[in-house]
């Protein structure tokens, strides 16, 4: 099962990125494809049946939109940041840590790239569940980690 | 109509960077400049590919098609690949004792 979703998306990506239609490539495709997904399926799909899988991943595609919008203001912080006249004034860099509930490395690693995402802070160091955070001023840094630690884990931790 | 949307995405994405680059350029120390980088340029580089992916997508030939969705994989991998490195030239940094910058603060 696992293999076969495998070779499935792996040949859509395939034929997304030769281009070619011709039975000599599509050849060489469905033999690689079939090498790859015979021998590391695992990586993609780690674990678990397959449907809470499928729930797992439909709540990260969803995640994705509220990252973007995050993101956006990131840019606008930043870019305020960085052309205000007295930015010496506005900036004060914090360095502070935190531990984390989240108990799977991929939504730790989810986390972290959220943090470094978001206006003002950037993810330095994780250990363990203590993640280390530089921050643009001191408002950011009491924000920190916030409503996004909790988005994350109702998205990949909810069933466990 | 397309031509308006892509010329406004790919401006905006250009001036995003350009942003970048001046926040490069004025913050004080490693770190700060670190933010500036790191944000910028992921919003930048992906605005920029959508507006490519997009013009390249209005012949809605096959082959240019396909070329779009390269594309998209493109604004894809730079918007997981951006963070990953600024995480870890922020970690090499801590790890080497680079200071960060701080505000003087009174009574210190």
């Amino acid at each position: 099962m696992a293999k076969a979703a495998t070779f499935v998306i792996m040949a859509v990506v395939w034929v997304i990125l030769s281009g070619m239609l011709d039975p000599f490539h599509l050849t060489l495709g469905v033999i690689c494809c079939g090498l790859v997904a015979h021998f590391s399926h695992g990586l993609l799909f780690w674990g678990g049946d397959a449907k809470s899988w499928l729930r797992g991943f439909v709540r990260w595609i969803l995640y994705i939109p509220s990252l973007f919008w995050e993101i956006i203001l990131a840019n606008i912080h930043v870019i305020c940041v960085v052309v205000h006249p007295r930015m010496l004034e506005i900036i004060d860099p914090q360095v502070i840590r935190f531990r984390t509930v989240l108990k799977r490395p991929i939504s730790k690693v989810t986390l972290a790239q959220s943090i470094t995402l978001t206006p003002g802070t950037i993810t330095v160091d994780i250990r363990d569940d203590e993640f280390t955070v530089h921050a643009l001023d001191r408002t950011v840094a009491e924000g920190c980690p916030g409503a996004m630690e909790e988005r994350i884990r109702k998205a990949l931790e909810a069933d466990r | 109509m397309i031509n308006i949307v892509t010329a406004v995405l790919i401006a905006t994405g250009i001036l995003v960077l350009a942003f970048g680059v001046i926040g490069i350029l004025r913050l004080p120390d490693f770190y700060t400049r670190m933010h500036a980088a790191g944000k910028t340029d992921s919003l930048g580089a992906v605005l920029v590919a959508v507006g490519f992916a997009l013009y390249n997508a209005q012949s809605l030939a096959f082959l240019d098609l396909l070329v779009s969705v390269k594309i998209l994989f493109i604004a894809v991998f730079i918007f997981v690949a951006s963070p990953t490195a600024t995480h870890a030239i922020m970690q090499t940094a801590i790890a080497l004792g680079v200071e960060p910058w701080r505000k003087k603060e009174e009574g210190k």
